[in-house]
């Protein structure tokens, strides 16, 4: 058997992920977290937080929460299950901050949790930053060209 | 290769918990409650496990460190370090081995090798391998929320030891030392099917070269090929897959139970085949259960780079024929 | 009402993600650079303010609305500090959570040890 019709094989005896289930718990706890969100949201505007500020405090708050769960061995546990429900909203990206940094304490504190703890979440600041800056720059080339 | 005199006298087995709640957990001569073995760090804890199994190996064989002549042995950690570390409190001469999860073949083909030829009289061969320290190492943190696809396999926490000397309850008479392969398979969600084809490739080689069929065995076991890769080799062998009435099976299947259990595929590691070969067909072949079997311990040669720079997964495969005295 | 929004909106942005899990061979890593970048992109074009502002915090807690802060941050700094503000822009809007990140994280790793999941 050659190396593309081994292939072929391979991919079509993989099981197959069972998307329905996947995506019905991944709808929900998504939705969940950004419904929390809202609370946590029209909670910080009660207290008399602008909304800019509120939508600011409503991420600390999701952040500390997820850290706090990962940190209590939960967060992997629930994600294992919602997949994309947990690593798309904020809570997902404290949750990529804080592993490393949990499992880096071994390696001190320099080379391990300082080194490691942007080993999964660099890519998405990288990234956004990136794109950003170059979307300052075309927005700049813009207001000039606008005079 | 034939062995003139080689002979698996003792083996000892420590496991985790996962290992201990499946199908083959009342056989382990130790498992973990604790998973950091009493140490400070996965790295740690495997080499602790990996020490424990050859101490035990050599109180069950009521033997002392210095009746060693060598200590063969390897595990998935860079530098092989969990092995390394455990042989630093062993005063024996030491060889490090790795081959992936074809690391328990690999150290019994070479310890038969040296014994059967009198460059030892006796010789340990060892293999472990740690859930949380591969995970550390080949795939995420453990508290990272991550899903794995369902064709992915569980490493096996657990190392098996064996002393091999010139008399036992257990002849090893033959053996093949695979060669490298691959047939294109670049997911190493997927290592089963990047296995298959070097078992299937060893397996045949084996059979041409002593004439021998699977007919002719009790039981022909692959270390690790876990659920799809088991399917692909019966494939590739035009024979019925693992669990279907045949001979054939597979170190990853037996060591958990699929249906009870989140593993997915099954089980891999180093720990996986040494364990079970240690726990359950030394135990078989010893009662004159089964009279004669194949251990093909298969690995995947990859390392995490390897699989960023989107490399192929060269895999290998070495054999071992084992028989009832 | 502004639950309900958040709600659909928050969970269909994380339904469209594991799609992309199950069908494609992306990574969680791939999809949440791809989330933030077109959270940028749909920011830039103007669409994002207006979709915050009907789904609230369905817009605002998924990775995408990261891109927006990004974006808006950006954009504001460049109006009043010219070409200098794409540089500072980004990441001054964006400091809270960035910052709550790295603190808390580095919190938890003193309190909390790693725990095996093979069990």
């Amino acid at each position: 058997m050659d190396k593309n019709a081994y292939s072929k094989l391979a991919a079509e005896r993989e099981k197959r992920s069972p998307s329905l289930k996947d995506c019905t718990f991944a709808f929900l706890s998504g939705g969940a977290v950004c419904a929390l969100g809202q609370l946590l949201k029209e909670l910080f505007s009660a207290l008399g937080a602008e909304t800019g500020t509120a939508f600011s405090l409503v991420s600390v708050t999701l952040v500390f929460a997820a850290g706090l769960c990962t940190g209590l061995g939960f967060y992997d546990k629930a994600a294992r299950v919602c997949g994309a429900g947990l690593f798309v909203p904020i809570t997902g990206f404290s949750n990529a901050v804080t592993s490393p940094a949990i499992e880096a304490r071994c390696e001190g504190a320099v080379t391990g949790v300082g080194s490691e703890i942007f080993k999964i979440a660099g890519p998405v600041i990288v990234y956004g930053n990136i794109a950003s800056v170059l979307y300052g720059v075309i927005y700049y080339i813009y207001l000039c060209a606008a005079g | 290769m034939c062995f003139e005199r080689a002979y698996i006298a003792q083996c000892a087995s420590v496991a985790g918990k996962l290992e201990k709640q499946g199908p083959l957990g009342g056989l382990f001569d130790m498992t973990a409650e604790d998973s950091y073995f009493g140490m400070d760090s996965w790295e740690q804890a495997e080499s602790e496990m990996s020490r424990i199994a050859v101490n035990m190996l050599l109180k069950k064989a009521s033997l002392d460190v210095n009746d060693i002549d060598v200590l063969l042995g390897g595990d998935l950690l860079n530098q092989c370090t969990a092995t390394g570390f455990a042989a630093n409190s062993l005063p024996v001469p030491f060889l490090g081995l790795y081959n992936a999860c074809a690391t328990a073949a690999e150290s019994l083909l070479l310890g038969a090798a040296l014994v059967s030829a009198g460059y030892a009289g006796r010789a340990v061969a060892a293999a472990s391998s740690h859930f949380c320290s591969s995970e550390r190492q080949f795939r995420f943190p453990l508290e990272y929320g991550s899903q794995r696809p369902p064709f992915s396999q569980n490493t096996v926490t657990g190392a098996g030891a064996f002393l091999i000397g010139q008399s036992g309850p257990v002849r090893i008479t033959r053996a093949l030392i695979g060669k490298v392969t691959e047939k294109g398979i670049k997911d190493a969600n997927n290592m089963g099917a990047a296995m298959a084809p070097a078992a299937a490739d060893t397996l045949k080689n084996f059979f041409e070269l002593t004439g021998t069929s699977p007919r002719d065995y009790d039981a022909v076991v692959t270390g690790d090929l876990g659920y799809e890769g088991s399917a692909l080799l019966a494939e590739l062998l035009g024979r019925e897959p693992c669990g279907a009435g045949g001979n054939f099976c597979d170190c990853g299947l037996l060591i958990y139970d699929r249906e009870r259990q989140d593993v997915h595929a099954g089980g891999s590691g180093c720990g996986c085949s040494a364990c079970v070969m240690a726990a359950y067909f030394w135990e078989k072949l010893r009662r004159k259960e089964i009279k004669r079997m194949l251990l093909a311990g298969t690995g995947a040669l990859l390392s995490p780079r390897t699989v960023m720079q989107k490399q192929v997964i060269p895999c290998i495969a070495h054999l071992v024929e084992a028989e009832a005295v | 009402m502004n639950y309900l929004y958040a709600f659909l909106t928050g969970g269909a942005i994380c339904l469209l993600a594991q799609i992309l899990v199950d069908k494609t061979k992306l990574t969680p890593a791939n999809i949440l650079v791809m989330y933030v970048c077109g959270g940028v992109a749909l920011s830039a074009c103007g669409l994002y303010a207006p979709f915050a502002e009907f789904a609230g915090a369905g817009a605002t807690v998924p990775l995408t609305g990261f891109g927006h802060t990004l974006a808006s941050g950006v954009k504001e700094a460049v109006e009043k500090q010219g070409l200098f503000g794409c540089l500072t822009g980004g990441l001054t809007a964006s400091a809270a959570g960035i910052s709550a990140a790295v603190i808390f994280a580095a919190l938890w790793a003193l309190l909390f040890r790693s725990r095996d999941k093979n069990i």
